[in-house]
Parts: C-alpha cells; structure tokens; sequence
C-alpha cells in the first residue's frame, strides 16, 4: 500500500497533536507537584499517609485485577462479572464475620477470626465463577467475541440484582475487629495495622499466585492453554478443566480482596463489585493485559494515583476540591500509559492471533 | 426481503392505529356518547368505565441509594390502601419508574411517563438530580408532580422558570436545613472552624453550600470545602487534606454509601479523632447506621422533626410496620403520603364523572388545585402549597445517633429514641 502525500501530513499531524498532549499533560503533572510542594500544606507524615492508603487500596485492586487478567489470557474475554465475584465474596465473609463476632469467637482467635472469613469468601466466590462460567461462559465458547462480552455483563447484572432481591438493598457494616484497631509503628511511621494487614495478606496471595503459575503443573497447562489452545489439547491437556481452575483461581483472589475491602471501608452492598472491578480492570489494562506481574503492578500504581494525586498535583495546580476528580486522574493515567506504552507498563508486544 | 416489508408495513399501521387513539385519549371526544367537553387548556385524561385511575411514582429505586425511593414509594402505596385502593369506585393503579438519582435517570424515566396518556398525576421524584432532569418532559405533558424528596433550594425559587410550573413538593427547602445546622453548629455545640464534604450531586452541594454561607454569616471560618465523587469508597485521602486545615466540626450533608464510608474512616485519620460529625436528611436512616458502624454513634443529624408532626404519624408507622415488617427506610415516607393524599384530594375537587362511570380529569384544573392546597392536614403538619409549589410545612430538628443497633431506630420513640433530638 502506497500511501499519499496527504496522508502522509495527516499522520504527521495527529502525532504531532498527540505528542502535544502527552507534554502538556506531563507538564501539568510536574508544574503541580512542584507547586504542592512548594506550599508545604502538608506533613511530612500525611505525604506517607496518602502513599499507604494508595498502596492499601492499590493492593486490593491486584487482586481483582489478577481475575481479569488471567481470564484475558486465556481466553481472550472480558469477564465483566468478575467485579460481582468479588462483591459474593464480601457478602460470604460479612456473614461469617458477623457470626464469628457475636458468639465472641474474633476476640478469642483475631488471628483466626481473620482467616475464617477469608476462608469463606474464597470458597464462595469460586463457586458462584464456576457456576458463571459453566452456566454463562462455556456454551459459548466458540462464538464471536462479543457474545461472551454480552453473556458476561448479562451474568453481572444477574449476580447482582439476585444479592440485592435476597439481602435487600440496603447496607451492612462489616464487623471490626477489636485486635486490627489502631497503628502499628514501623521504621518511626504510623501505620493502621488494617492496612498493614491488607498489604500483607495481599502480598501472600499474589506471591502464591505467582508461584502457583510459574512452577506447578496446572499454572504450566494454564500458560500452554494461553499460548494455544489446540496445540494444547493436543499435547494431553485438559482444556476446559484449565479454563475452569483458571477461572477458580482468579475468583478466589476476587474473594479474598472482597474481605479485604470490607476490613479497610467497612460497609458492602450489593452494588459493590461496580466501581472497583472497573478500577481493576483499568488496573489489568494498565499493567498490559494477560500479564500476571503486570496486574499486580497496575493496580499499585493506579491506587497510589488516586490517593496521592489529587493533593499533590491538582492541588498544586489550584483546582478546587480535587478529589472529585479522582476518577478522572485513574482513567487519564490509563489514556496516557497507552498513549506511551499501547501494550501496558509491563505487557509484551502480544502475538497476532493472542491480540 | 418479503419478511421485512410485511414487518415494515406491520410497523406502520401500528404507527398509524397509536397516532389515531393518541389524541382519543387526552381530548374528550366532544358530544355522541359524552356529555362532557373538555375544555382545558392542557387537556383531560379520559378514564374508561372499568380502567383504573393511573398515578405513577418516579425516584431512586436501584443503585446504591434506592431505599431512599423505596421508602418514598411505601409512603403513597399505604396513601393508597387508606382510600381502600380505590377512587371514585375505580381501582387505583400504581406505576413506579426508577430514575436512578441522577439527571439523565430522571430525564429518561420522566420522558416515558409522560408519554403515557393515561396517568392523571405523580409522586416524586425523590432525588433533586431527577427532577432537575426530568421536570421539562412532565410540565410539557401537561401533568403535575408532587415531590417528597427533593430538598434543592432552587426547584421552588421564584425564578424557577415555565419548565417547572408542574412541580411542588411537600418535602422542605433546604434553605431551612442548612441554616438551621450552621445555627446548631455555632450557637449550641460553640464550634468556630467547620470542614464540609459533599458528593458532586445538587443535594449535598446546595445544602453544603448553605451551611457555609450561614455558618460564616454568624461569624464562623470555614477552613474546608471538599467533595469526594458519588462512588467513592476510600475517604481517608480527603479526611487527611481536611485535617490539615484543623476543622473542630465536619458536616457532610450525603447520602447513604458515601456518609457510611466517611463515618467508618473519619476517625482513623490522624487530627480528625475529635471533631464533631453531622450528617443531614439523606443519611437520616437505619441503613446509615448498618453502613457507618460504631463510629456512628454521637453523629448528629438533622432533619424534619418529628415531634413537630401533627398528624397521626404514630397510626401511619403502624400500618407501615402491617404492611412491610419493621421500621421506615428513610425520611421521606410521611411526606410520600402526604404527596399522594393531596394529589388525591386535588383530583376529588376536578374530575368529573359521567353516569355511566367515565371519569375526566382536566389536567390544568388539576394543576391549579393542587397549587391551591391550603391548611391540608397531612401527617407532616399543616400543609399549604406555595405560587412557587412549596408545600412543605419547615420545622428543622438535629438528632444525635444514640446506638450503632440499626433495630433500635426510631426517633419517634418517646422514652428510648434513637436518634435523640438534641436542637432545638
């Protein structure tokens, strides 16, 4: 294809355009901060404050964002019900906790007052994808792309209207537990042992995770399966089992981050699995899709986006009430990540048939 | 091909039937059978011998704030039940549209009932970003909606403009509201420095913006003004910016989700372990009690104060508690009933009904007698509607949350209330 001069001046200045905006935007950042900084409105302490409210929540979105993007890999679907698992989760723990705390059961054992719940929620979560993918997802399996899409925010909205039709559509407040309130001090900062908590259970999960993907056998059929899934089956693996613990796995994590939600923002609903699993699926895109690691870097960066910026930059830049535009930082990050790197922090250049 | 033009011309006589019974239904058919002849300018709606007289509720019935149009909703349904569900012998038949608290809700769910010939008038809506989306379509229907719910100072200001000419409310301005806290805030409680947080929607950000004006009207600073977004779950960034400013009061006047999230992690934040907490009418509720957990107890909250209520609210809780189980969902159900019980009085005085039992509403009559609703006694007091469509009787109390047991709410409880009226 040859192409004309016009074109040609086209192209030129679209990029032109979009190198313009990507300065600007860099600028803005910069021209902020250094004007944050220079106003001194802050402490010291409270800058370390934001950055670990960003990491605490950060970490809870690697963890969904871990189900998006393994199922992604796999098999090349959005699971827009995933953000839901994670709400299921929530509630199996809520009422586990719940119990646990009235019969006075969490005093006793805080430590396993903690596991029981999280126990719990992953085992619920994994039930409720199994069943979505079995009921929603596999007949499916060979359709167009955008059928599963369509099957997958049909599932959301089902899950998520059966939670409200059966536990109302009110709000319930998480039990706290008595042991995980206050700081604990750590190199001379205060840290809520909550988020302590959070960061540290998180970090156990994703480090299983990756364990379980790289150096066992079924995360090897995972990642054949990702590669090819014919080539796969043919070399003896059992496709949609892999498909299956894939979607297991990715909801155990969802169920897990649900408790941990609840433990930091104590307060579920049934609607709230929206907000995070978009955040998260934002996090997946921003780590580059179909990449692990990519995840859980992707969902670091967007929580202490979110925290940090709105004090440091569009504070800086004068802009009244920042945090209503916290949103608007996590998507024009996601804009600008792509703008420099299509593929993600971390995403290899993905193959012509995995794209 | 064959089927597509069957369907296509299927589709247009379908088109042309809707287009010859659309007007058959507003406009009275002059003589024949009827001796009635609508003259009004806006129109009658014409209800058959044996079709029911058709009202509809439009609120907030999904999402993360929908008991708040739940509860509104309960309010005209035991409206209905008290007239036996039935006017002028005809059943009375109730739509209810969700219009998800926000302005494009409002204009979609507002846009589709007011393509409905049938309904004679409505409730709602419940949220102010409704109304302020919807109202145009209801006005140019030529129908009349009364709102429980809505509090936004300007839907019933004097320049309030044609679009809004079928609005009233029965619920207060929060003009009231907000001057009543920032009086509670600096005379009774004595704070000087006050933060606010409010959630982008016109509710919070009037009624916060109220409160300021008033607050520093008396003399106080107001050293924050902050606003987090509608779904926002981590407020410990906002609450640390706002403890930097050192506030000894945050009023946060938001609904449900986002006054739970900022009532559990207020008191997490370093510099924010003793300031005071107040909240307004949309948290005013049990739910806010399940979101916010224990930190919730000693938040004040204002509202319309029931023990100024003069009517038999205790008889209305009774057969709430008959009908759906358990205790209110939120503020306005009272005001619901009210709303329903006026348009139903307004529609006593205007319709006409034939022998054979057609009845006619004419819709601008009914608009007109709506407005001139006076000394109508309703549970929230003595209502008298406003030119401006202003109904609603304004007596402002601040209660205390005295217990985080969403089962031990009850404000009306006079030996063990929960919340407890501390102002005035």
């Amino acid at each position: 294809m040859r192409t004309s001069i016009s074109e040609r001046a086209l192209d030129a200045i679209v990029s032109g355009v979009l190198w313009g905006f990507r300065i600007l935007i860099v600028l803005a950042i910069v021209i902020g901060t250094v004007l944050a900084i220079r106003a001194g409105t802050y402490t010291r302490a409270q800058w370390i404050d934001f950055v670990i409210f960003g990491v605490a929540q950060g970490s809870i979105y690697a963890l969904i964002a871990l189900g998006y993007t393994m199922v992604y890999g796999i098999l090349r679907m959005i699971n827009f019900a995933h953000g839901d698992i994670f709400m299921t989760g929530a509630f199996g723990a809520y009422f586990t906790a719940t119990w646990l705390t009235k019969i006075g059961f969490t005093d006793r054992y805080p430590v396993l007052g903690l596991m029981i719940p999280i126990l719990v929620a992953m085992i619920i979560a994994t039930l409720i994808a199994m069943l979505v993918e079995r009921i929603a997802y596999r007949p499916l399996r060979g359709a167009p792309r955008l059928v599963p899409l369509i099957s997958a925010i049909g599932a959301s909205f089902f899950l998520e209207y059966s939670f409200r039709g059966i536990f109302g559509p009110g709000k319930y407040a998480y039990p706290p537990i008595s042991a995980l309130e206050g700081e604990w001090v750590v190199l001379g900062i205060g840290i809520l042992k909550v988020h302590v908590v959070v960061m540290v259970a998180a970090g156990i999960m994703m480090a299983l995770l990756y364990t379980l993907v790289m150096y066992t056998k079924v995360g090897k059929a995972m990642r054949a399966v990702s590669e090819n899934q014919d080539t796969a089956a043919l070399m003896g693996i059992d496709v949609n089992k892999t498909i299956v613990s894939t979607f297991a796995i990715g909801a155990a994590m969802a169920g897990a981050a649900g408790v941990l939600f609840s433990l930091v923002y104590r307060q579920i609903d049934w609607f709230m699995g929206f907000t995070p699993g978009i955040k998260a699926f934002t996090a997946a895109v921003l780590g580059g899709i179909g990449n692990i690691p990519g995840a859980m870097v992707g969902g670091l960066v967007l929580g202490v986006f979110e925290s940090v910026g709105p004090s440091l930059f569009l504070e800086g830049l004068g802009i009244i009430r920042p945090y209503q535009l916290k949103d608007v930082i996590a998507y024009t990050m996601l804009v600008m990540i792509l703008l420099f790197r299509p593929s993600g922090i971390l995403g290899e250049r993905l193959t012509k048939q995995k794209a | 091909m064959k089927r597509l033009s069957v369907l296509l011309s299927l589709l247009i006589l379908a088109s042309l039937a809707l287009a010859a019974c659309g007007p058959a239904a507003t406009q009275a058919p002059g003589g024949s059978t009827s001796g009635y002849e609508c003259t009004d300018p806006l129109g009658c709606v014409k209800i058959g011998p044996s079709d029911p007289v058709h009202i509809a509720f439009w609120g907030v019935l999904s999402g993360a704030d929908s008991t708040l149009g739940e509860d509104s909703k309960r309010g005209v349904e035991i409206a209905i039940d008290d007239k036996g569900g039935k006017l002028f012998g005809h059943d009375i038949l109730l739509t209810s549209e969700d219009a998800g608290c926000t302005p494009e809700g409002g204009a979609t769910a507002a846009s589709k009932l007011a393509t409905d010939t049938s309904i004679v008038g409505l409730v709602g809506s419940t949220c102010s970003d409704e109304t302020a989306g919807g109202i145009a379509a209801i006005t140019k229907a030529g129908l009349t909606t009364i709102s429980p719910a809505n509090t936004r100072p300007s839907l019933t200001s004097p320049d309030r403009g044609p679009d809004y000419d079928g609005y009233l409310r029965t619920a207060h301005s929060d003009a009231f509201q907000g001057k009543a806290v920032a009086e509670f805030a600096y005379n009774f409680l004595g704070v000087r420095k006050a933060a606010t947080i409010h959630d982008g929607s016109v509710y919070a950000q009037a009624l916060q913006q109220v409160f300021v004006d008033n607050f520093k009207e008396l003399g106080g600073e107001i050293v924050a003004q902050e606003a987090v977004a509608k779904d926002a779950t981590d407020m410990k960034p906002v609450l640390t910016t706002i403890a930097a400013k050192g506030p000894e009061f945050l009023y946060y006047p938001v609904f449900v989700a986002a006054g739970g999230f900022i009532t559990a992690q207020v008191r997490d934040v370093p510099g924010m372990e003793n300031v005071k907490l107040a909240g307004s009418d949309g948290i005013f509720s049990p739910d806010f009690l399940k979101s916010a957990g224990p930190n919730v107890v000693g938040v004040y909250l204002s509202s319309p104060d029931f023990s100024a209520f003069t009517g038999d609210y205790a008889g209305f809780l009774e057969k709430h508690k008959a009908k759906y189980g358990g205790s209110t969902l939120s503020t306005f159900h009272a005001h619901a009933y009210d709303a329903a019980n006026i348009l139903f009085a307004a529609l006593e005085k205007v319709a006409v009904q034939e022998a054979d039992g057609t009845i006619y509403v004419p819709r601008k009559a009914l608009r007109d007698a709506v407005y001139a609703t006076k000394d109508f006694a309703g549970i929230t007091g003595n209502l008298s509607c406003s030119p401006t469509g202003d109904c609603g009787a304004p007596v402002i109390a601040v209660y205390q949350v005295q217990s985080d047991d969403p089962a031990s709410w009850n404000p009306a409880d006079a030996a063990n209330p929960n919340p407890k009226k501390v102002w005035p």
